[in-house]
């Protein structure tokens, strides 16, 4: 009966987004009303989904009352809610900054349907147990995300919008044809009946390659970013802050989770080394972009690239200490935090001063110094400075390499930290120049700025949440009950 | 027979692949990404030929699904490729845009 | 360029060969015929295919029924799309022949929603004939077809969608299950998701087609 409750707050959990999203099809003009209500609706049902796992351990619900293996199953366990909870306060912050950001009219009408339906399809994706269904989740998730890069319009967001959504499908059909062989060989499509009946079959292994292989596309894995910094740099700051923030995160919890629950552990340590050298690459490729670009939300988004690169320090991790997961996905918490809080922050700055020449934005800085204290402690929590969010992660993933006694990785985090630092700072160290002129000035609108501000102190408050959001990810694997 | 089902999937996946990365006008890059998705629905609906009694119909539900959200996903794109064209002027994406710091917000 | 092309041909050459060894060894299974079977005299409907879209895996076509959606939307969004095609098509021709497929078509795509029941067929057979028929339709008429008020197209596009979510909660709060169906009302339920899905997958078909017409003919 335990395990029913929980099985219910998953249910939830989908409808609320899918809810608001279908009316929001059928009202675009109530969306930002639909919007808030989905919100809060959201918070509170993540959280209900993540206590009833606190106490009760991982649920199941096998939708319409069909069990698997002929129906599908919502999955709910610690990782789950972990993410749920992740995207519902993002989400509400992001909901907040759009009510002021999105200015009325045609742009309202669009952003909202496409903003719930991504929610939708990424609260479908974290609870989705079953190989195809997640296929479905995935091209909804990708739509979506495609379509809102498209809003800002221009040729830059256009072009990157059709990159993104080319990548996006390739990525899409790779993992299908590995769920067709995963099929064709085992007559299942439940991932934990999967993991039960799976062997290291060359069936199996080729699946695992092309499934992985695609999500890592629409991840923006480096060598496979080159879409995302366009894409992110150029859509809306609310679309920025939640592709950077929560929609690659979509496509590695997938990896996460397929390779956590699924495929058996590779023999030898070949790929959890591919996977990391991959990590470190694009940590430092990525940095060093963000050090050489001009423009605030390209910076951002660079950084984004280069902060991927730690969540797949999981893989090299693990095959010392089998928990190093539980990092990164706090990790991952802390960054989804951080990365929005700045990019709305960013937004703000631009929406501000008309652009976001980093050389031109000293003079908004300091006329908008709630904003810029926002970005401060966001960007600090992003660096890893002590007392944030992003401290208590970067330490996890310290601590965790060097339980393994992997010095090498201790040491890539401790260097993508400073090469953060140094972007971070030389964003921040333009507010802090004197006589700047200011050629142009919009005050920000209250609710932009203390939603950005809100979000930036839960990614450090985060940095107290680190003990039951780890033991909330001891609730993992099979059935509760 | 079958067999001969699963490698033309296997054939027609790798194909759409190859027109994917080497075509560069986009609406022969959306074909390609159609011409892999069938791929994918041939080899799925081979598997579900083999074995024993009536085809399995689970396999064919997926393929009735995935047709639905590639002809979904191909109409986005074309609509997508009919502006990238009005904006730009080009039914191309511009090569090597990559890392570089280009303009435009 | 030449490089790009011959590197990414022997890949996908090499993907595809590792695909078809990896396929053309595997064991043949009996995939999911067993529980489909076991399930058939409860899902309320005969024809198995059916049975999985619409009952036991209704969670995938209800999500696919919102990738339709989303596509308009997304289509939508992009701004500017003409209500009426760009080109009209001359002559007699094609009005002569409409004026003959049309029925056809509607009569076809009743029946085919109608035989998903028990035989090959349903919604999306349905509404992809009738969709068909409303390209036509609309690259026939590009003058005289009044563009449908807003409101009700946007019902019609949604309705589909919406009926398949607020069943699946009705199913949730009468305690079978988000996406479940109380059995005996299983057959029909699933007819009039279907009725319903079929209308907004024609629409859909026309919109999608429409949606994406060139900007300068705005107006």
């Amino acid at each position: 009966m335990n395990s029913l409750i929980g099985a219910d707050w998953a249910a939830w959990s989908v409808i609320a987004p899918l809810a608001g999203a279908v009316l929001a099809a059928l009202w675009p003009r109530s969306g930002p009303l639909l919007g808030m209500v989905v919100s809060v609706f959201a918070v509170l049902v993540s959280a209900g989904a993540a206590l009833g796992v606190w106490h009760d351990g991982p649920a199941r619900a096998g939708l319409g009352g069909w069990e698997v293996p002929l129906g599908i199953a919502l999955h709910l366990d610690g990782l789950s809610a972990l993410m749920l909870l992740m995207t519902a306060v993002v989400g509400f912050a992001v909901s907040v900054y759009a009510l002021a950001y999105i200015r009325p009219g045609s742009g309202r009408d669009k952003f909202w349907p496409l903003w719930l339906w991504l929610w939708a399809s990424m609260n479908g994706l974290y609870l989705s147990g079953d190989a195809f269904n997640l296929y479905v989740a995935l091209e909804l998730l990708g739509l979506a995300a495609v379509a809102m890069v498209a809003l800002a319009g221009g040729a830059a967001a256009l072009t990157a919008a059709m990159r993104y959504l080319l990548v996006s499908l390739l990525g899409s059909l790779a993992y299908l044809m590995g769920v067709a062989l995963l099929y064709a060989s085992h007559g299942v499509l439940d991932l934990a009946l999967l993991g039960q009946v799976m062997g290291d079959e060359p069936a199996t292994r080729l699946a695992a390659a092309l499934m992985t292989a695609g999500l890592l596309m629409k991840t923006a894995l480096f060598p496979l970013h080159v879409w995302l910094a366009p894409a992110h740099g150029s859509a809306p700051a609310p679309v920025s802050a939640v592709l950077s923030a929560l929609v690659v995160k979509a496509s590695f919890y997938l990896i996460l989770r397929l390779w956590l629950d699924v495929f058996p552990q590779p023999e030898g340590s070949a790929f959890a080394l591919l996977m990391g050298a991959l990590g470190a690459a694009a940590l430092l490729w990525g940095s060093l972009l963000a050090l050489r670009a001009q423009r605030l939300k390209r910076v951002v988004a660079y950084s984004t690239v280069a902060q991927l690169g730690y969540l797949l320090l999981a893989f090299p991790l693990m095959l010392a200490v089998p928990a190093a997961w539980h990092a990164v996905v706090f990790f991952a918490l802390a960054h989804a935090c951080a990365k929005a809080a700045v990019f709305m922050a960013a937004g703000s700055l631009q929406r501000s001063a008309g652009h976001d020449r980093l050389a031109g934005l000293g003079g908004v800085m300091r006329r908008e110094p709630m904003t810029l204290f926002a970005l401060g402690i966001a960007g600090a929590s992003l660096v890893g400075l002590p007392l944030t969010g992003g401290f208590i992660a970067k330490w996890l993933l310290v601590e965790a390499a060097i339980q393994g006694q992997a010095w090498g990785w201790a040491l890539l985090v401790l260097v993508g930290g400073l090469l953060s630092g140094a972007y971070v700072f030389r964003v921040l160290g333009h507010g802090f120049i004197r006589d700047l002129a200011v050629t142009q000035h919009h005050p920000v609108p209250a609710l932009m700025s203390w939603s950005v501000l809100a979000l930036a102190l839960v990614s450090v408050a985060l940095g107290f949440a680190g003990a039951p959001a780890l033991e909330l990810l001891t609730r993992h694997g099979g059935e509760g009950s | 027979m079958t067999s001969l089902y699963l490698i033309g999937g296997a054939i027609l996946f790798g194909l759409g692949v190859h027109a994917l990365v080497a075509r560069a006008h986009l609406v022969l890059k959306v074909l390609a990404v159609n011409v892999m998705g069938s791929g994918v629905f041939m080899v799925l609906l081979a598997a579900a030929a083999g074995g024993e009694g009536d085809p399995d119909p689970v396999p064919h539900a997926l393929v009735l699904t995935g047709i639905v959200v590639a002809v979904s996903a191909t109409a986005f794109a074309l609509a997508l490729i009919l502006r990238v064209k009005a904006v730009t002027g080009r039914a191309h994406l511009p090569e090597g845009e990559g890392d570089a710091e280009s303009g435009g917000s | 360029m030449r490089v790009t092309q011959a590197v990414s041909g022997a890949l996908a050459a090499m993907l595809a060969a590792l695909l078809a060894v990896v396929l053309w060894s595997l064991p043949e299974t009996q995939g999911l015929r067993d529980p489909v079977a076991a399930a058939m005299d409860q899902a309320g409907v005969a024809h198995p295919v059916t049975a999985v879209l619409l009952n036991f895996r209704a969670y995938d076509t209800f999500l696919e029924l919102g990738v339709l959606l989303l596509a308009v939307l997304g289509a939508w969004s992009l701004g500017r799309h003409t209500p009426l095609p760009a080109r009209p098509v001359p002559g007699p021709v094609m009005p002569g022949t409409l004026r003959l497929l049309v029925p056809v078509a509607v009569v076809t795509g009743v029946y085919l929603l109608w035989a998903g029941s028990h035989a090959p067929g349903g919604a999306f057979q349905a509404g992809a004939v009738l969709g068909a028929a409303g390209v036509l339709w609309v690259l026939s008429r590009p003058r005289d077809l009044p563009a449908p008020p807003s409101p009700l197209l946007r019902l019609g596009l949604v309705a589909g969608t919406a009926l398949f979510l607020a069943v699946g909660i009705a199913g949730l709060v009468v305690g079978h299950g988000f996406m479940g169906y109380p059995p005996p009302w299983a057959g029909a339920l699933i007819l009039i998701i279907e009725t319903a899905a079929t209308i907004s997958i024609a629409l859909t078909l026309v919109a999608l087609f429409l949606g994406g017409a060139p900007a300068e003919r705005e107006g």
